[in-house]
């Protein structure tokens, strides 16, 4: 119960229906009783007034008292029989039978010198019932008592009629309420879903995400600052990027230089004095991994810019694999399932740089034998070596990441599972990191089946 | 045919320019250098290279205008240095008539191979000659003539189309026709191909748009002959 009235909708739901509820009962209930009281006491008085007055009109000089049996009858005949004049222990003839009176008000009346009315239910229509007493003109009762009973069916009636309108009424606002509420609640929670789910989509870097922003309530305020955020941030990672991208750039004018003279360094190497000898080799080693570094961040740079094009082909995967197995000399340190007839349609150049990554990545770190297995649809690269520590499968693309801290430096640039990833990417296709149950870490590569 | 050259270089980058030099002199080739586009296309005409290895950022009019003017000129090969690798400078560079491209930062040993592929390109062949409609190809005096002119092509243009004609009627993808012409491994770039086929279709067709002779088979390559 407490987790369903957690969301905003149910609590917004409840909060309307309640004021709904107390708001209809309320006004119902508070006209109810004006309505009543006035038609009851219209219908009192209605009846009260003339018979209170008529019994003014006579007695005072008509009446003899103490009464006769006579002058009860005449009297109650004034009153046209439609009450009952009594007298210690006499009753007019006509008029109703005196039994409705109750005993307590027949007690009451005998010290009371104004007119007693008590409305009574314990019919099955309620009922007044009016007690006239008959004062001296110095003020003390004579004894002489009119009595009279009217029933109240028709106030009644419109009374019930009125209560049960009320309750009509609330019965239909009650759905009117629900569905003001529905709508209430959906007008205010559509931008708040639509910015968690913004917010969730930016979280997880899709810095491209907006939310509309039309209107001119807090929520189109809310919307318009979580915009402004994210072009900041936007902007921001655009700008290091871009950065990246510039250094990269200027870097390969001087390395483009450098590169050109590191065959004379390694030819001549031998002929040199032995410090300065090393001292080339290093020169010369350090450039080409510069090189391959700023080469895969340059190539990073295109993916974040998205200006890297597929060219696709049909191509036959495993023929692909064992071409790219071959070129980089791995033929025979890499144990290789690669039947023919798998076909997709892939960019040639990009699986290639895929699978070399991501067999470079299982030599270097894995164990041998690495285990690369063509299948329709996936290439799957499998080694035998201490598999991926779970603290580091969530980050194993990340750019520059490094499962193992104690290398200070990797050998490759630390960019190429990031761009197997980006090219898997761009084909349409993922690649998965996971450690097989017989140990070793397995990276399974999916291209979308060809269209 | 001896596979030393020589070659122009054009590099606006002094040490680039260095470096490239002594790497292309370690090599044997003959070295003459430029700094500029304009510069460029002055030593193309006095001294009459092999082969042009051209950067495309160049101070004053840049590398693909470089490249045309020197095709106006010559159709000595023309390899490009591309700075950035983008797609958008390859295109437009072998659009441009560039033979082939490299991306900077160039391996010495990428450049030494390509120069020796675009340079082998032309080899005369002991063979007849061909007729095909109002082509006519001579593989022994590495002569095109088209309605009896000789049409002007340059080395890989030539090579293209003696590849292409030597198996009429046969599809040649690609691929195949990369590693013939080009001499690139299976990570060339299937672009070169594309481009010089339009270059050639320029020089051969009566109607460019509607080909007589190389014809697209498309997800595959080219197939050469009659319709």
């Amino acid at each position: 119960m407490r987790s369903l009235l957690r969301g905003l909708r149910p609590r917004l739901m409840a909060a309307f229906l309640l004021l709904t509820v107390l708001g209809a009962v309320g006004a119902a209930g508070a006209s109810y009783a004006t309505a009543r009281t006035l038609l009851l006491e219209d219908a009192q008085d209605g009846f009260m007034n003339p018979l209170v007055a008529d019994v003014r009109e006579y007695a005072p000089r008509r009446l003899a008292v103490p009464p006769a049996q006579q002058d009860l009858d005449d009297f109650a005949t004034y009153l046209r029989g439609s009450a009952v004049v009594l007298y210690e222990g006499m009753r007019s003839r006509n008029g109703p039978d005196p039994s409705f009176v109750p005993a307590e008000m027949r007690e009451m009346l005998k010290t009371s010198r104004t007119t007693l009315w008590q409305r009574r239910t314990d019919l099955t229509d309620p009922y007044v019932v009016v007690g006239i007493p008959l004062l001296r003109p110095d003020g003390s009762p004579t004894g002489v008592e009119v009595w009279a009973l009217q029933y109240l069916r028709g106030p009644q009636t419109a009374i019930d009629s009125f209560s049960t309108a009320a309750w009509v009424g609330v019965s239909l606002v009650l759905p009117l309420a629900l569905g003001l509420a529905l709508f209430t609640a959906r007008g205010v929670l559509r931008p708040v879903r639509r910015l968690g789910a913004a917010a969730r989509a930016l979280g997880s870097g899709r810095l491209d995400t907006r939310v509309d922003e039309r209107g001119s309530d807090e929520l189109a305020d809310l919307a318009r600052t979580f915009n402004r955020a994210a072009e900041q941030l936007e902007a921001s990672q655009a700008a290091s990027r871009r950065f990246v991208a510039d250094v990269s750039h200027e870097l390969r004018t001087p390395l483009t230089a450098m590169n050109a003279v590191t065959a004379v360094l390694d030819e001549d190497a031998d002929t040199l004095p032995p410090d300065t000898a090393v001292a080339a080799r290093l020169v010369s080693a350090e450039t080409r991994k510069l090189t391959r570094l700023v080469n895969d961040l340059m190539e990073i740079s295109r993916f974040d810019e998205g200006r890297n094009l597929l060219e696709l082909d049909d191509w036959d995967i495993g023929t692909a694999v064992r071409d790219t197995l071959a070129a980089r000399g791995w033929s025979k340190s890499v144990e290789a399932s690669l039947p023919e007839g798998v076909v997709a349609r892939v960019d040639r150049r990009r699986l290639d740089v895929i699978v070399a990554n991501l067999v470079g990545n299982a030599l270097k770190h894995g164990g041998v034998p690495v285990r690369v297995t063509v299948r329709p649809g996936v290439v799957e690269v499998a080694d035998h070596g201490p598999g991926i520590s779970p603290e580091a499968l969530p980050h194993i693309f990340d750019r520059f990441y490094k499962a193992d801290t104690a290398r200070s430096r990797s050998e490759g640039s630390g960019l190429g599972l990031a761009i197997a990833w980006e090219n898997a990417r761009l084909h349409g296709g993922t690649i998965e990191a996971a450690n097989a149950p017989s140990g070793g870490a397995v990276f399974t590569l999916r291209l979308p089946s060809s269209p | 045919m001896d596979l030393v050259a020589t070659v122009l270089l054009v590099e606006d980058d002094p040490s680039v320019r260095e470096g490239l030099g002594l790497a292309l002199r370690r090599q044997g080739h003959e070295v003459r250098a430029a700094g500029t586009g304009e510069e460029g296309v002055e030593r193309l005409r006095e001294s009459r290279p092999d082969i042009v290895v051209l950067d495309i950022m160049l101070p004053g009019i840049d590398g693909f205008e470089t490249c045309r003017r020197m095709r106006a000129h010559a159709e000595v090969p023309i390899i490009m240095l591309t700075a950035r690798g983008d797609d958008f400078d390859v295109v437009a560079g072998l659009e441009a008539g560039a033979d082939d491209y490299v991306v900077k930062p160039v391996e010495p040993r990428v450049l030494e191979a390509r120069i020796r592929a675009v340079l082998r390109r032309t080899v005369a062949e002991p063979s007849s000659v061909e007729r095909h409609g109002s082509l006519v190809i001579d593989r022994a005096g590495l002569q095109v003539l088209k309605n009896d002119a000789k049409v002007a092509l340059t080395p890989t243009e030539l090579k293209l189309l003696l590849e292409l004609s030597r198996t009429p009627g046969r599809v040649l993808t690609r691929q195949q026709i990369l590693e013939a012409v080009w001499e690139h491994d299976y990570l060339g770039d299937s672009r070169l191909v594309d481009a010089c086929v339009q270059r050639l279709r320029a020089k051969i067709e009566d109607v460019p748009s509607d080909p007589g002779h190389i014809h697209t088979v498309r997800g595959f390559g080219y197939r050469f002959g009659p319709r």
